[in-house]
């Protein structure tokens, strides 16, 4: 099984050199510790931000330098700032290379929801509306199962939707898998998983073919 | 033309009960804090606020939330709000969750006399319900519309007399659109200089959207995640 870690590690083995990069709240965040070295990657953050840099030290941090978590961060050389129309201009119109988010599920049309739980209280939908229409690749980080031990990966969504057929990839405890027009493509395994563990935490169509690779990670 | 006004008291005369109001901001970051403090002294009620957030239950616009004086928050993201979350379930309060792209961009249209446009973010979701579908290209969009507001209530970083404003960081956010789409709108700014101090290369906001301004003051810019490194 992947840690929380591991699945951003391995997820930013998807990074390409000059992509444009915007990482959602919790896993998604790790992605941006693990850059290859000598890669330059700038991460967007839609409250305003291109190029991104790490949290401050105490004596640096600005209460009006935060990233759409609302945490403190910093600026790196090249960086910019712009209003909001402008942020989601970037991603409306396609310019961010890479999306990573969390989803609640994903269902094998590669539709996601990731934003309302019906009879619990609604925080919204933040930016995750216009990221999910919009952004031409999608990886989602996520547990394959929940935590009443079923699957996340769906045949039919049971939660609300936040965007359809968006869903490139997912990178999960157990194993990384594409999604095309056959389903869940299982591509690779987390170490001490099999194929069939994979099967039994997977509720929608899963397509498996030829030997299937184990993820080196350390 | 005299666009100064000396506090906030003065920068909000002629908010009544069941007007529309823009408050700029993303969280606490960037909000206007003095003009927010001389709304809940004025106790008007029945607002309906657009910001992207609704503050947290002693700052912001929570602290209109506790004087109740918020009938509807339109929004994209409201967590971290305990009142607002006991108003929301009672009843006593209306929100309307909107992608935050498209609350953007319709404070944007606002300002640009752009009445309706067409955006892909909430197709296929409860969002699209009620509205018109468009294919262009073999995408689907609906149709969003402008905001209508009576007030837009901003906060920048450096103003001159004129109503020029810059912004500072991320504290930009939401504040410039909002800048142009009140139908009066306010600004309050760290740093108020006289016309020519400013190097208009970097100016922001242009002084025609700007109706009223004056210097803010104890300015707190809390900080909801205090993080290092």
């Amino acid at each position: 099984m992947l840690s929380k870690l591991q699945i951003a590690r391995r997820i930013a083995e998807e990074l390409k050199d000059g992509y444009y990069v915007n990482l959602g709240i919790g896993i998604p965040t790790l992605v941006a510790n693990y850059v290859p070295k000598g890669m330059e990657v700038t991460l967007q953050s839609e409250n305003g931000l291109l190029g991104m840099g790490p949290f401050p030290k105490e004596a640096d941090i600005d209460a009006d330098l935060i990233n759409a978590g609302k945490q403190t961060v910093t600026t790196l050389p090249g960086s910019v700032f712009f209003d909001s129309a402008t942020s989601f201009a970037m991603i409306r119109s396609g310019r961010v290379d890479l999306t990573v988010l969390g989803a609640m599920e994903v269902n094998d049309l590669g539709d996601i929801a990731n934003w309302k739980i019906p009879g619990k209280m609604v925080k919204g939908m933040g930016g995750a509306m216009d990221l999910v229409a919009s952004a031409q690749n999608i990886i989602v980080a996520m547990q394959h199962t929940n935590r009443a031990g079923a699957s996340k990966l769906l045949k039919e969504l049971s939660l609300p939707v936040t965007g359809l057929g968006c869903v490139k990839k997912v990178v999960t405890n157990l194993c990384v898998i594409d999604i095309t027009e056959r389903g869940f493509e299982l591509k690779e395994l987390a170490p001490g998983i099999t194929v069939e563990d994979v099967r039994n935490a997977t509720e929608g169509r899963l397509v498996v073919e030829g030997d299937i690779p184990t993820i080196q990670i350390s | 033309m005299n666009k100064v006004v000396q506090n906030a008291e003065e920068a909000i005369k002629g908010i009544k009960d069941g007007m529309t109001l823009m408050l700029g901001g993303f969280g606490l970051c960037g909000i206007p804090e003095n003009s927010i403090k001389a709304l809940v002294k004025s106790k008007a009620k029945n607002l309906i606020c657009i910001s992207n957030n609704a503050g947290v239950d002693d700052f912001g616009i929570g602290l209109m939330l506790q004087g109740k004086q918020v009938k509807k928050m339109i929004s994209s993201y409201v967590g971290e709000n305990e009142e607002f979350e006991r108003q929301l379930l009672s009843g006593e309060l209306e929100v309307e969750l909107i992608p935050q792209g498209t609350l953007a961009e319709r404070c944007r249209a606002a300002g640009a006399g752009i009445p309706a446009f067409y955006t892909p973010a909430g197709y296929g979701t409860e969002v699209a319900e009620g509205k018109e579908v468009r294919e262009f290209n073999g995408k689907k969009y609906i149709m969003e519309r402008a905001f209508d507001s009576d007030f837009a209530i901003v906060k920048a970083w450096k103003g001159d007399t004129d109503g020029n404003l810059i912004f500072k960081a991320t504290a930009r956010n939401f504040n410039p659109m909002m800048a142009m789409a009140g139908e009066i709108t306010i600004a309050e700014v760290e740093e108020l200089v006289e016309p020519g101090e400013l190097n208009p290369n970097e100016i922001h906001t242009p002084s025609i959207f700007v109706n009223r301004i004056f210097k803010g003051v104890n300015y707190e810019k809390r900080i909801e995640q205090r993080t290092t490194r």
